[in-house]
């Protein structure tokens, strides 16, 4: 049986379509998902993608959080439901409290645009199975509010609890702490990463094919989930 | 009409990028006596009824600040209260 991974689609959503063709490409059945209907429609697993949720313009995901389809997907992602969150979907899950911490401005206050390495952290979430620990991958990372903070205990907390799901290398566009490129949550099934693997699945378009193990690793992780 | 004003700043240990930009940039209009500058953001808030500090706070704690990030505070100001804006 073939994955069905939802798609959410914000006002201001603009790498929704990326997201639904990485999904497509890496083998599973993308569904398209609209903010303002909460039903979630069996999905076995939701990407919020990158934009500008409602404009941004209050403060990145801040009104994105509170759309009835985040009301259900809190509480399926709080139920083991696997989540990914690129860039401004990174955001809203950390206005939702599904991860801890914020995204704010960039430190040099510019919008960073460029590809980007990445040293994965960890294997052992629904995103990054099949990758092999301490993997060098090359994605995009595009964003103005990208750098992650959190107080000095959080960061020690998913330090020393393996949290950090990436790392940037070879500079930090953002001036993300810790050079924190993506997390996790406790339970390893929500994921909120900064750069964007949806545009290196295809060789026409991305710097690499690096962004399609965080799609593939989601099939492999629901083929062991039990049903 | 009397409007609740929520004052919304980054708390002191967070970077605020945009304050230090602006504090780089004053020595150039010859200003060289500041220590630090910081930005936040105020909002007004006018209730149709009469103005409601708990839920006012509710909504700052809510959605206009981040309480992770921000810090912020509410206040009740007179409409004609033009002091609070000169000063």
């Amino acid at each position: 049986m073939t994955a069905r991974v939802g798609v959410v689609t914000f006002p201001g959503s603009l790498d929704d379509g990326d997201a639904a063709r990485a999904v497509r490409i890496a083998g599973a059945e993308p569904v398209r998902l609209w903010h303002g209907d909460p039903d979630l429609h069996g999905v076995d697993a939701v990407v919020l993608p990158g934009g500008f949720s409602y404009g941004d313009y209050l403060r990145c995901g801040a009104i994105a959080r509170f759309a009835p389809v985040m009301e259900t997907l809190v509480d399926a992602a709080r139920g083991g439901l696997p989540v990914l969150g690129i860039c401004n979907g990174f955001q809203i899950l950390c206005e939702a409290h599904l991860l801890p911490g914020a995204l704010t401005r960039n430190q040099h206050l510019h919008f960073r645009n460029r590809d980007q390495v990445l040293r994965i952290e960890t294997v052992a979430t629904a995103w990054t199975n099949a990758f092999q620990p301490g993997q060098e991958v090359l994605i995009p990372v595009k964003n103005g509010e990208g750098c992650y903070v959190a107080d000095a205990a959080t960061l020690d907390q998913l330090e020393a609890e393996g949290r950090v799901v990436a790392r940037y290398v070879g500079g930090n566009p953002n001036g993300s702490q810790r050079d924190i490129a993506a997390i996790t949550n406790s339970a390893g099934n929500v994921v909120g990463i900064m750069p964007h693997p949806e545009h290196a699945v295809e060789a026409l378009t991305g710097p690499s094919l690096d962004g399609l193990g965080f799609f593939t690793s989601v099939l492999k992780h629901l083929v062991g989930a039990p049903a | 009409m009397p409007r609740v004003v929520v004052d919304v700043m980054l708390k002191p240990e967070i970077l605020d990028p945009q304050g230090q930009a602006v504090a780089n940039a004053l020595p150039r209009l010859g200003v060289n006596d500041v220590a630090s500058v910081r930005i936040g953001r105020r909002i007004e808030i006018e209730f149709t009824g009469e103005p409601d500090l708990d839920r006012a706070r509710e909504i700052a704690d809510k959605l206009l600040a981040n309480p992770v990030i921000e810090d912020f505070t509410v206040r009740v100001v007179e409409a004609d209260d033009t002091a609070d804006a000169r000063s």
